[in-house]
């Protein structure tokens, strides 16, 4: 790496570093900046996590008396149960549902950037709008029960939005319709990029399009698979627009979620030491996803490097 | 008889994938038909139904009527307010990122790799964790509750999006190119200007779109850091249906609702395929 200084006739040369100091804050500058506000700001919502902080942050230690207390809260306690449930009702349905379009649409059918455009188009609209929406297709007394009942079916009953125990499962429908479409988007890249060749040879073996599925392409899909999961559940346990739009924690706080409690923690009751320590716990949830992701990429990274 | 069971076949994947479709559409149809049809017409019958009387003038009402808390100024404020948020966080995000992935990427400087490793990290730790101190660091330099604090926390925020996403675009630029051009006497900025961004249009199509439709729709700190007329849409809505929680305005709402999505779903709609590429590449890395 050599710099050549040019020094043009009639002007002074600049020492080195001021001739290229535009350059160092341009790029150390908003880099620094985001790098050093994620690892300070987290840790400073750790350190804040074992003071006694209530409405301003304070100094102090009380160790881990703030995790025990938000572990110990039916609040937390219900959105830690809801957010397992949901968490996986979600994940595993999304990935069916964007299995399923994929492989249909993968079909050569006509109208295939249509039909792609309309299963993704929910992604493209904010979690507020998303769960408004859904919050009034499902109200009993104004959506599709309403509807079933104004065409003459009076015993039909769909009143999950104002059922305890059903209310969590108004949010897995209202996540699947918004963010399927993005597990399908990337099943449908996995799937074309199949080898073509491998394809036509089993064709000519006998295989029918079932076995080639099952033998030859889902296989091959594994690697996108475990990517969509990690993805949705990150997204599952930061969930937080939609349930605010939709059912907004409850009836009562049956739908209460991680990223829900946290909030109120914070800045409903001013609890912020509590607060914090939820945000730390959320965050430990989502280690325990990541970490083996990270580890089993590591390790991917190994092999086709070894190859 | 193989000629059937194929015709068969392809009638039932065409019937699947159409229903499937329809009822993706149905929540979209719902809402623009209830954003034509009075508040009257939804309280009589369901949310689900054609309007008998086209009730246009939701739309004007949602955009400058209806009152949310003592101001009656609809929804244009805050649009406004979105509009002065998303439109320079996606510019500054953008640039910021597109020189620092050219940075990381084709410049190479001491700790770049840690750098950048630690840049990526924002795409996985949850906006949780840092709440608490945007709120304290935004109250210290006078930017809480002000337009100008969101742009700047998605600025910095966008920094992990943008800069990932430009960098895994230009480590597919031939190195030779800048070698060839810094031998030329070129330094970091004519090289960025001249060579990297003339190719850049591609990715910067697709992050611009990705900042924008995630600044636009986000939430969480519309209402933790801004409240009252400095809210973004998103923040608005909420506020809007908590208002109307007494005396539904469903008609207003869904106009309300309509209006709120049109910016993102016409950016998708003419950018669809770089919506895509945008998504694709935030989940390769």
């Amino acid at each position: 790496m050599s710099n050549a200084v040019s020094i043009r006739p009639g002007r002074p040369a600049l020492p080195e570093w001021v001739r290229r100091l535009p350059e160092y804050l341009m790029i150390w500058v908003p880099l620094l900046l985001s790098a050093a506000h994620l690892v300070s700001f987290s840790l400073w919502t750790v350190w804040i996590s074992f003071t006694p902080s209530t409405l301003v942050p304070v100094s102090g230690w009380v160790g881990l008396r703030n995790y025990s207390a938000v572990a110990a809260s039916r609040n937390w306690q219900i959105a830690f149960d809801n957010l397992l449930l949901f968490g996986s009702a979600f994940v595993l349905l999304s990935l069916v549902t964007g299995l399923a379009l994929a492989i249909l649409l993968d079909q050569r059918i006509r109208g295939e950037n249509v039909l792609r455009s309309i299963f993704l188009y929910p992604l493209a609209v904010s979690f507020v709008v998303t769960g408004t929406v859904w919050s009034w297709l499902l109200n009993p007394g104004l959506g599709i029960q309403k509807l079933v009942h104004d065409l003459g079916w009076a015993s039909f009953k769909f009143d999950w939005l104002i059922d305890r125990d059903m209310a969590i499962w108004t949010i897995v429908i209202a996540a699947i319709w918004q963010s399927s479409g993005f597990a399908m988007a990337l099943f449908l890249a996995g799937l074309r990029s199949v080898d073509a060749d491998i394809i036509k040879a089993a064709q000519i073996d006998g295989a029918g399009p079932v076995r080639i599925y099952r033998r030859i392409i889902l296989p091959s899909l594994w690697p996108i698979t475990i990517t969509v999961v990690v993805i949705q559940l990150q997204f599952a346990i930061s969930t937080f627009d939609l349930v605010r739009a939709l059912t907004n924690g409850g009836p009562g706080i049956a739908t209460q979620l991680p990223a829900l409690v946290v909030y109120d923690l914070m800045f409903q009751r001013s609890l912020l030491g509590r607060g914090a320590a939820a945000a730390v716990l959320m965050l430990l949830i989502l280690l325990a996803v990541l970490l083996p992701y990270a580890a089993w990429r590591y390790v991917q990274r190994r092999r086709a490097a070894h190859a | 008889m193989r000629e059937r069971s194929f015709v068969a076949s392809r009638i039932l994947i065409y019937l699947v994938v159409l229903l499937i479709a329809a009822a993706w559409l149905a929540p979209l149809a719902v809402v623009v038909l209830n954003s034509l049809r009075s508040n009257e017409e939804i309280a009589q019958g369901s949310m689900i139904g054609w309007p008998q009387h086209w009730a246009w003038s939701n739309y004007l009402t949602a955009w400058s009527g209806f009152c949310v808390a003592e101001t009656c100024a609809g929804i244009r404020p805050y649009m406004l307010n979105s509009a002065l948020v998303t439109i320079p966080a996606t510019i500054f995000s953008t640039l910021l990122g597109a020189i620092a992935g050219y940075a990381v990427s084709l410049w190479r400087f001491r700790g770049d790799t840690w750098i950048y490793g630690i840049v990526t990290l924002g795409l996985f730790l949850p906006q949780q964790m840092r709440l608490l101190p945007w709120t304290i660091v935004l109250r210290d330099i006078g930017l809480i509750n002000t337009l100008a604090g969101l742009v700047l926390i998605h600025t910095i925020q966008g920094l992990s999006f943008t800069t990932l996403f430009c960098r895994n675009y230009y480590v597919a630029i031939p190195h030779e190119l800048i070698r060839a051009a810094r031998i030329d006497g070129a330094g970091f900025f004519r090289i960025f200007w001249r060579i990297i961004l003339p190719l850049s249009p591609p990715i910067l199509v697709v992050t611009v779109i990705w900042q924008f439709t995630h600044i636009w729709n986000e939430f969480l700190y519309g209402v933790t850091f801004t409240s009252g007329q400095q809210q973004p849409v998103t923040a608005a809505l909420i506020a809007l249906s908590a208002a109307v929680a007494d005396i539904p305005q469903h008609g207003v709402q869904s106009a309300a609702v309509i209006i709120a999505a049109l910016p993102t779903l016409l950016i998708y709609l003419l950018g669809g395929k770089y919506f895509v590429r945008g998504l694709t590449a935030g989940a390769v890395k």
